[in-house]
């Protein structure tokens, strides 16, 4: 690991002020960021630690809904009344990270800006890895890759565990930058990148996540995880469903670069869930799937995952 | 007894790695683990020597931001306090062992996979390896040295000890950790509430049915394997 400098600000403009420094980063948990500095795929020149600021912690009620901030952990967060009364679907994506350590140290926002799990961007060759013209993941072993939206040459999956329920329950996050704060669509943190000098995140420079905050509208929802085992370590796919008055929403997780919203399996779903719906968008959900040479048992399982998290949220 | 299942080879007879007990002084003054600490002491006298220089150049930087030189830190580790000089990138795992001389917390995958290197951050259990010594300042830390000693063992250690809950031994100080911050948290707990809350440690040898049954023994839940 690459030596830094460190600093603890307890407010969010002192976080901003410190982050606008050439290669500062934010550090929240650090399960991820600390491991990335170790294999030399992240080499900061300074760390923000936001743990110290008391605005950023915590959840709690608002008019526009739960309002969660970006180090609340996510151990607590699993525990919060209105979490399991009214959003299981978040409560069963923090009951997959099956570590207590990481669940009493990995905060929502590090959870939501996590960085890929591929291996040629952890082995350092970068998130869209190419050599002599030609994606390295793609024409090399690619069995944990994207089934969807990987027709370019970037097909890694994101890797967040929350993204998927938070966007199927529409909610939304609040960025703090040195140009003041902006709401966004969950959602809309996340982008493709064209190659590897481009990052995954829609945020600018010096910006962080402060917190998201989930409308309170009543609905169905739920998650539904598939693993190669039962123990700690990242799903093969996972779906997050929401049935609400207003509509249904369907998203997949280590399904595509971003979380992977499914209009066809929300369609399928509009009408109310029931086991022929639930099969239905399952099966719309992977229509437009597209397998990579090693990938394609990843369309079953998120086929899968789709129908048993619409049948959860029954 | 699970230790008396087998005859006893030359091996049991030796007091345990890592046991200060009245034994292992009485063998001289040179065991290998005693000649470590002399060793690591030097060298910590010199890394002093550095870090007064580096503290210097540090000084000069942006008010609030400390290194990436050393820079003077304090622990609360066990109930003690702790000082060192340790620039921003250690470790809390690192600092634990290369410069406080606590060992029992273990380095192994170093990337927050394996549980080895658990210890408590005021009772919540955590990967020593993936928080910062700087973070952790200011914080309570155990570590399996806080949890129980081998004159007054904790009852997760003696259960161990009783379930021959280890093979290799090296995941085992992590497993106790997380093991007495499970019972912490659920006194009577299930076997489905076992596997999940000891689901971030790993054990290579494959001890697990053996660390279930140390912690239902804990629990005071009798000794079912499984």
């Amino acid at each position: 690991m690459r030596a830094f400098e460190y600093s603890s600000p307890r407010t969010t403009e002192d976080a901003i002020r410190l982050l606008s420094a050439e290669g500062a980063v934010a550090l929240a948990g650090g399960t991820d960021l600390l491991s990335l500095m170790k294999d030399g795929a992240a080499a900061p020149s300074r760390l923000v630690n936001l743990k110290a600021i008391p605005d950023l912690t915590g959840a709690h009620e608002t008019d526009g809904g739960l309002h969660i901030g970006a180090t609340t952990r996510l151990g607590p967060l699993g525990e919060h009344r209105v979490i399991r009364e009214s959003f299981p679907a978040v409560a069963q994506a923090i009951a997959g990270v099956r570590s207590r350590q990481v669940l009493s140290m990995r905060t929502v926002g590090g959870d939501l800006l996590q960085r890929p799990r591929c291996w040629y961007f952890r082995a350092g060759f970068g998130l869209v890895p190419m050599h002599d013209g030609q994606s390295m993941a793609k024409t090399g072993d690619n069995r944990y890759h994207a089934i969807f939206g990987n027709a370019g040459d970037a097909v890694f999956v994101n890797p967040s565990s929350l993204a998927p329920p938070l966007i199927a329950l529409g909610a939304s996050a609040t960025v703090l930058g040195p140009d003041g704060e902006r709401t966004v669509a969950v959602e809309d943190l996340y982008r493709t990148p064209a190659s590897s000098d481009e990052s995954e995140f829609t945020l600018g420079a010096a910006e962080i996540v402060t917190g998201v905050t989930i409308p309170m509208r009543s609905s169905s929802n739920a998650t539904y995880e598939i693993r190669n085992r039962k123990g700690f370590d990242w799903p093969l796919a996972a779906a997050s469903v929401a049935v609400s008055d207003g509509g249904a929403r369907v998203v997949l997780g280590h399904a595509a670069p971003t979380p992977w919203m499914s209009a066809a399996a929300a369609g399928a779903l509009a009408g109310g869930i029931s086991e022929a719906s639930a099969e239905a968008a399952g099966d719309a959900a992977v229509a437009d799937a597209a397998a990579l040479s090693g990938n394609g048992y990843k369309i079953q399982l998120a086929r899968v995952a789709v129908k048993r998290a619409a049948l959860a949220a029954m | 007894m699970a230790q008396t299942r087998y005859p006893k080879t030359p091996r049991d007879e030796q007091p345990e790695a890592g046991v200060e007990s009245a034994e292992t002084k009485a063998r001289g003054p040179f065991s290998r683990r005693q000649f470590l600490r002399g060793s690591a002491a030097a060298g910590a006298a010199s890394a002093g020597l550095l870090s007064g220089i580096l503290d210097d150049a540090a000084a000069q930087g942006e008010p609030g931001v400390a290194g990436p030189g050393a820079v003077d830190m304090a622990f609360k580790i066990n109930g003690k306090a702790y000082v060192a000089t340790l620039e921003p990138r250690v470790t809390l795992l690192d600092a634990l062992r290369n410069h406080l001389d606590l060992t029992g917390a273990k380095k192994v995958c170093d990337r927050g996979t394996c549980g080895a290197c658990t210890v408590l951050l005021n009772g919540d259990p955590v990967y020593a390896c993936s928080v910062l010594a700087i973070e952790a300042q200011g914080a309570e830390v155990t570590t399996v040295e806080g949890i129980g000693s081998p004159a007054d063992m904790h009852p997760i250690q003696q259960a161990f000890v009783d379930h021959d809950a280890q093979q290799c031994g090296f995941c085992t100080p992590g497993f106790v950790v997380a093991s007495a911050a499970l019972l912490n948290r659920h006194p009577n707990p299930d076997q489905d509430t076992v596997h999940r809350e000891l689901g971030g440690n790993l054990c290579r040898c494959g001890t697990y049915a053996g660390i279930r049954a140390a912690v239902a023994q804990a629990a005071g839940g009798g000794t079912t394997n499984g």
